[in-house]
Protein backbone atom coordinates (compact mmCIF):
# COMPACT_ATOMS: atom_id res chain seq x y z
CA UNK A 1 0.00 0.00 0.00
CA UNK A 2 2.33 3.00 -0.97
CA UNK A 3 1.70 6.20 0.48
CA UNK A 4 3.03 9.71 -0.74
CA UNK A 5 3.80 10.38 2.58
CA UNK A 6 6.49 7.46 1.81
CA UNK A 7 8.61 10.23 0.37
CA UNK A 8 8.66 12.87 3.19
CA UNK A 9 12.62 13.12 3.97
CA UNK A 10 11.98 12.51 7.37
CA UNK A 11 10.24 9.46 7.42
CA UNK A 12 12.81 6.39 8.19
CA UNK A 13 13.01 3.79 5.85
CA UNK A 14 11.62 1.06 8.97
CA UNK A 15 8.24 2.67 8.71
CA UNK A 16 5.59 2.29 6.68
CA UNK A 17 4.34 5.54 6.95
CA UNK A 18 4.52 8.73 9.11
CA UNK A 19 1.55 7.91 11.29
CA UNK A 20 3.11 4.42 11.81
CA UNK A 21 6.54 6.64 12.68
CA UNK A 22 4.66 8.68 14.98
CA UNK A 23 2.59 5.71 16.98
CA UNK A 24 5.93 4.09 17.63
CA UNK A 25 7.36 7.53 18.83
CA UNK A 26 5.20 8.11 21.05
CA UNK A 27 4.68 4.72 22.21
CA UNK A 28 8.29 4.79 22.99
CA UNK A 29 7.96 7.70 24.84
CA UNK A 30 6.10 6.57 27.17
CA UNK A 31 7.97 3.58 28.28
CA UNK A 32 10.39 5.22 28.88
CA UNK A 33 7.88 7.57 31.26
CA UNK A 34 7.53 4.60 32.59
CA UNK A 35 10.58 4.27 33.80
CA UNK A 36 11.35 7.31 35.32
CA UNK A 37 7.93 6.96 37.02
CA UNK A 38 9.71 3.84 39.23
CA UNK A 39 13.19 6.12 39.32
CA UNK A 40 10.90 9.11 40.75
CA UNK A 41 8.97 6.17 42.83
CA UNK A 42 11.95 4.93 45.01
CA UNK A 43 12.09 8.46 46.40
CA UNK A 44 8.32 8.79 47.04
CA UNK A 45 8.29 5.45 48.52
CA UNK A 46 11.46 6.55 51.20
CA UNK A 47 9.33 9.31 51.44
CA UNK A 48 6.20 7.81 52.73
CA UNK A 49 8.57 5.34 54.78
CA UNK A 50 10.37 8.14 56.65
CA UNK A 51 7.16 10.18 56.91
CA UNK A 52 4.74 7.23 58.49
CA UNK A 53 8.27 6.56 61.08
CA UNK A 54 9.02 10.23 61.91
CA UNK A 55 5.39 12.37 61.41
CA UNK A 56 6.41 15.42 63.76
CA UNK A 57 9.79 15.64 62.62
CA UNK A 58 8.14 15.99 58.76
CA UNK A 59 6.18 18.41 59.79
CA UNK A 60 7.94 20.99 61.85
CA UNK A 61 10.89 20.38 59.06
CA UNK A 62 8.34 21.29 56.19
CA UNK A 63 6.77 24.15 57.94
CA UNK A 64 10.98 25.74 57.64
CA UNK A 65 10.17 25.63 53.70
CA UNK A 66 9.43 28.67 52.07
CA UNK A 67 5.85 28.09 51.13
CA UNK A 68 5.30 31.26 49.03
CA UNK A 69 8.68 30.05 46.66
CA UNK A 70 7.02 26.66 46.30
CA UNK A 71 3.16 27.60 45.37
CA UNK A 72 4.56 30.08 42.69
CA UNK A 73 7.21 27.65 41.56
CA UNK A 74 3.87 25.11 40.61
CA UNK A 75 2.44 28.10 38.87
CA UNK A 76 5.20 29.06 36.95
CA UNK A 77 5.34 25.25 36.09
CA UNK A 78 1.68 25.03 35.12
CA UNK A 79 2.08 28.12 32.70
CA UNK A 80 5.09 26.23 31.04
CA UNK A 81 2.88 23.17 30.69
CA UNK A 82 0.46 25.07 29.04
CA UNK A 83 2.76 26.78 26.36
CA UNK A 84 4.16 23.88 25.94
CA UNK A 85 0.59 22.10 24.79
CA UNK A 86 -0.20 24.98 22.22
CA UNK A 87 3.77 24.28 20.95
CA UNK A 88 2.83 21.07 20.30
CA UNK A 89 -0.71 22.41 18.81
CA UNK A 90 1.58 24.90 16.58
CA UNK A 91 3.56 22.06 15.33
CA UNK A 92 0.22 20.41 14.16
CA UNK A 93 -0.91 23.23 12.40
CA UNK A 94 2.70 24.46 11.07
CA UNK A 95 2.58 27.71 12.23
CA UNK A 96 6.62 28.03 12.67
CA UNK A 97 7.04 31.40 14.20
CA UNK A 98 4.03 30.67 16.96
CA UNK A 99 5.75 27.55 17.37
CA UNK A 100 9.23 28.86 18.27
CA UNK A 101 7.64 31.93 20.47
CA UNK A 102 5.80 29.06 22.21
CA UNK A 103 9.25 26.36 22.61
CA UNK A 104 11.50 29.96 24.02
CA UNK A 105 8.01 30.83 26.25
CA UNK A 106 8.23 27.36 27.65
CA UNK A 107 12.11 27.94 28.02
CA UNK A 108 11.89 31.25 29.88
CA UNK A 109 9.37 29.80 32.57
CA UNK A 110 11.52 26.74 33.18
CA UNK A 111 14.54 29.04 33.85
CA UNK A 112 12.07 31.26 36.08
CA UNK A 113 11.34 28.32 37.49
CA UNK A 114 15.21 26.71 38.41
CA UNK A 115 16.01 30.84 39.35
CA UNK A 116 13.58 30.71 42.22
CA UNK A 117 14.97 27.17 43.19
CA UNK A 118 18.05 28.52 42.98
CA UNK A 119 16.77 30.95 45.54
CA UNK A 120 15.14 28.53 47.55
CA UNK A 121 18.43 26.58 48.09
CA UNK A 122 20.63 29.47 48.75
CA UNK A 123 17.62 30.62 51.86
CA UNK A 124 18.15 27.49 53.02
CA UNK A 125 21.57 26.96 52.92
CA UNK A 126 21.92 30.34 54.74
CA UNK A 127 19.50 29.25 57.20
CA UNK A 128 21.46 25.97 58.34
CA UNK A 129 18.58 23.61 56.58
CA UNK A 130 21.87 21.91 54.65
CA UNK A 131 22.14 18.05 56.48
CA UNK A 132 25.58 17.45 57.88
CA UNK A 133 28.01 19.07 60.04
CA UNK A 134 26.62 22.21 59.76
CA UNK A 135 22.36 21.50 60.57
CA UNK A 136 20.86 23.66 63.42
CA UNK A 137 17.18 22.89 63.91
CA UNK A 138 15.27 22.25 67.44
CA UNK A 139 16.94 19.77 69.51
CA UNK A 140 13.73 17.54 69.42
CA UNK A 141 13.73 16.99 66.09
CA UNK A 142 17.22 17.63 65.33
CA UNK A 143 18.12 13.95 63.64
CA UNK A 144 14.69 13.19 61.94
CA UNK A 145 14.51 16.78 60.66
CA UNK A 146 17.83 16.45 58.17
CA UNK A 147 15.93 13.16 56.87
CA UNK A 148 13.34 15.40 56.17
CA UNK A 149 15.60 17.86 54.30
CA UNK A 150 17.70 15.18 52.47
CA UNK A 151 14.85 14.04 50.96
CA UNK A 152 13.67 17.85 49.89
CA UNK A 153 17.06 18.42 48.49
CA UNK A 154 17.38 15.46 46.59
CA UNK A 155 14.25 14.79 45.23
CA UNK A 156 13.97 18.45 44.55
CA UNK A 157 17.33 18.61 43.41
CA UNK A 158 16.58 15.11 40.57
CA UNK A 159 13.49 16.86 39.64
CA UNK A 160 15.83 20.18 38.98
CA UNK A 161 17.82 17.82 36.78
CA UNK A 162 15.24 16.75 34.72
CA UNK A 163 13.90 20.36 34.19
CA UNK A 164 17.68 21.27 33.21
CA UNK A 165 17.87 18.34 30.38
CA UNK A 166 14.47 20.08 29.44
CA UNK A 167 16.13 22.86 28.52
CA UNK A 168 18.45 21.44 26.63
CA UNK A 169 15.90 19.08 24.67
CA UNK A 170 13.92 22.58 24.21
CA UNK A 171 16.85 24.08 23.08
CA UNK A 172 17.19 21.75 20.47
CA UNK A 173 13.90 21.64 19.52
CA UNK A 174 13.89 25.61 18.77
CA UNK A 175 16.64 25.03 16.82
CA UNK A 176 14.97 22.06 14.23
CA UNK A 177 12.10 24.50 14.55
CA UNK A 178 13.79 27.33 13.17
CA UNK A 179 15.80 25.07 10.78
CA UNK A 180 12.70 23.50 8.96
CA UNK A 181 12.88 19.84 10.38
CA UNK A 182 9.79 20.40 12.35
CA UNK A 183 6.31 20.33 10.25
CA UNK A 184 2.70 19.79 10.20
CA UNK A 185 3.26 16.41 8.53
CA UNK A 186 6.91 15.19 10.97
CA UNK A 187 6.69 16.86 14.77
CA UNK A 188 7.08 14.04 16.28
CA UNK A 189 9.88 15.31 18.32
CA UNK A 190 8.10 18.25 19.66
CA UNK A 191 5.29 15.94 20.24
CA UNK A 192 7.47 13.22 22.74
CA UNK A 193 9.24 16.36 24.01
CA UNK A 194 6.09 18.10 25.61
CA UNK A 195 5.29 14.18 26.65
CA UNK A 196 8.55 14.88 28.40
CA UNK A 197 8.18 18.45 29.77
CA UNK A 198 4.96 17.48 31.39
CA UNK A 199 6.14 14.32 32.87
CA UNK A 200 8.37 16.49 34.83
CA UNK A 201 5.58 19.08 35.53
CA UNK A 202 3.19 16.00 36.84
CA UNK A 203 6.30 14.86 39.30
CA UNK A 204 6.57 18.76 40.55
CA UNK A 205 2.52 18.77 41.09
CA UNK A 206 2.77 15.55 43.72
CA UNK A 207 6.33 17.22 45.36
CA UNK A 208 5.10 20.39 46.05
CA UNK A 209 2.13 19.32 48.75
CA UNK A 210 3.96 15.84 50.23
CA UNK A 211 7.17 18.56 50.63
CA UNK A 212 5.88 22.17 51.34
CA UNK A 213 2.26 21.80 53.07
CA UNK A 214 2.18 19.06 55.01
CA UNK A 215 2.81 21.40 58.53
CA UNK A 216 0.91 24.60 57.37
CA UNK A 217 -1.80 23.95 59.69
CA UNK A 218 -0.54 22.96 62.90
CA UNK A 219 0.58 26.11 64.49
CA UNK B 1 -3.50 9.38 6.40
CA UNK B 2 -4.00 11.63 9.14
CA UNK B 3 -5.93 10.45 12.21
CA UNK B 4 -4.12 13.26 14.48
CA UNK B 5 -6.52 15.12 17.09
CA UNK B 6 -5.97 19.19 16.73
CA UNK B 7 -7.75 20.17 19.91
CA UNK B 8 -8.82 23.77 19.87
CA UNK B 9 -6.67 26.11 22.36
CA UNK B 10 -9.85 26.34 24.08
CA UNK B 11 -9.44 22.83 25.71
CA UNK B 12 -5.64 24.03 27.25
CA UNK B 13 -6.99 27.48 28.53
CA UNK B 14 -9.48 25.85 30.00
CA UNK B 15 -7.49 23.00 31.69
CA UNK B 16 -4.86 25.59 32.59
CA UNK B 17 -7.44 27.34 34.30
CA UNK B 18 -8.58 24.70 36.85
CA UNK B 19 -4.82 23.59 37.24
CA UNK B 20 -4.14 27.23 38.72
CA UNK B 21 -7.68 27.09 40.67
CA UNK B 22 -6.70 23.41 42.01
CA UNK B 23 -2.99 24.60 42.93
CA UNK B 24 -4.60 27.50 44.72
CA UNK B 25 -6.97 24.87 46.47
CA UNK B 26 -4.63 22.52 48.21
CA UNK B 27 -2.46 25.83 48.54
CA UNK B 28 -5.17 27.01 50.91
CA UNK B 29 -6.63 24.04 52.29
CA UNK B 30 -2.99 22.76 53.81
CA UNK B 31 -3.88 25.55 56.22
CA UNK B 32 -6.50 24.25 58.09
CA UNK B 33 -6.59 21.47 60.37
CA UNK B 34 -8.75 18.98 58.70
CA UNK B 35 -6.24 15.42 60.78
CA UNK B 36 -5.65 12.79 57.98
CA UNK B 37 -7.84 14.79 55.25
CA UNK B 38 -4.97 16.89 54.86
CA UNK B 39 -2.92 14.29 53.21
CA UNK B 40 -6.13 12.63 51.24
CA UNK B 41 -6.89 16.20 50.02
CA UNK B 42 -3.42 17.03 48.95
CA UNK B 43 -3.10 13.91 47.32
CA UNK B 44 -6.22 13.76 45.61
CA UNK B 45 -6.13 17.14 44.10
CA UNK B 46 -2.76 16.04 42.93
CA UNK B 47 -3.73 12.96 41.22
CA UNK B 48 -6.67 14.85 39.56
CA UNK B 49 -4.61 17.20 38.22
CA UNK B 50 -1.83 14.67 36.82
CA UNK B 51 -4.87 13.18 35.18
CA UNK B 52 -5.83 16.16 33.70
CA UNK B 53 -2.11 16.78 32.58
CA UNK B 54 -2.01 13.25 31.52
CA UNK B 55 -5.51 13.13 29.25
CA UNK B 56 -5.32 16.54 27.52
CA UNK B 57 -1.51 18.28 27.79
CA UNK B 58 -0.34 14.85 27.13
CA UNK B 59 -3.16 13.48 24.86
CA UNK B 60 -3.58 10.12 26.04
CA UNK B 61 -7.18 10.31 25.39
CA UNK B 62 -6.24 10.22 21.99
CA UNK B 63 -3.45 7.76 22.18
CA UNK B 64 -4.12 4.10 20.89
CA UNK B 65 -4.92 1.32 23.76
CA UNK B 66 -1.53 0.45 23.17
CA UNK B 67 -0.10 3.50 24.69
CA UNK B 68 -3.05 3.57 27.66
CA UNK B 69 -1.42 -0.08 28.85
CA UNK B 70 1.81 0.91 28.78
CA UNK B 71 0.86 4.10 30.97
CA UNK B 72 -1.58 2.20 33.38
CA UNK B 73 1.46 -0.35 33.53
CA UNK B 74 3.90 2.15 34.95
CA UNK B 75 1.23 3.19 37.61
CA UNK B 76 0.09 -0.28 38.31
CA UNK B 77 3.50 -1.39 39.35
CA UNK B 78 4.32 2.46 41.22
CA UNK B 79 1.29 0.67 43.05
CA UNK B 80 2.57 -2.42 44.06
CA UNK B 81 5.91 -0.91 45.56
CA UNK B 82 4.18 1.58 47.40
CA UNK B 83 1.10 -0.76 48.42
CA UNK B 84 3.61 -3.87 49.05
CA UNK B 85 6.16 -1.87 51.33
CA UNK B 86 3.72 0.40 53.09
CA UNK B 87 1.71 -2.95 54.11
CA UNK B 88 4.87 -4.20 55.92
CA UNK B 89 6.09 -0.67 57.44
CA UNK B 90 2.47 0.38 58.77
CA UNK B 91 1.76 -3.41 60.20
CA UNK B 92 4.77 -3.36 61.98
CA UNK B 93 2.96 -1.81 65.33
CA UNK B 94 0.66 -4.69 65.09
CA UNK B 95 3.23 -7.00 66.36
CA UNK B 96 3.63 -7.59 69.87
Amino acid sequence: MPELAHHNPALAHQFENLAQQKEASTLGMWVFLVTEILFFGGLFLTYCVYRNSYADAFTAASRELIVWAGTTNTAVLITSSLTMALAVRAAQTGQRRLLMILLAATMALGCVFLGIKAFEYYAEYIAHHVPGAGFQFEAEHYRHAQIFFSLYFLMTGLHAVHMIIGLGIMAVMLWWSYRGIISAEYYNPIEISGLYWHFVDIVWIFLFPLLYLIGRHAH
Amino acid sequence: MHTDHILPTRVYYTIFGILLLCTYLTWQIAYYDLGRLNTVAALGIAVFKAVLVVLFFMHAKYSTRLTWVVAAAGVFWLGILLALTMGDYLTRGWIN
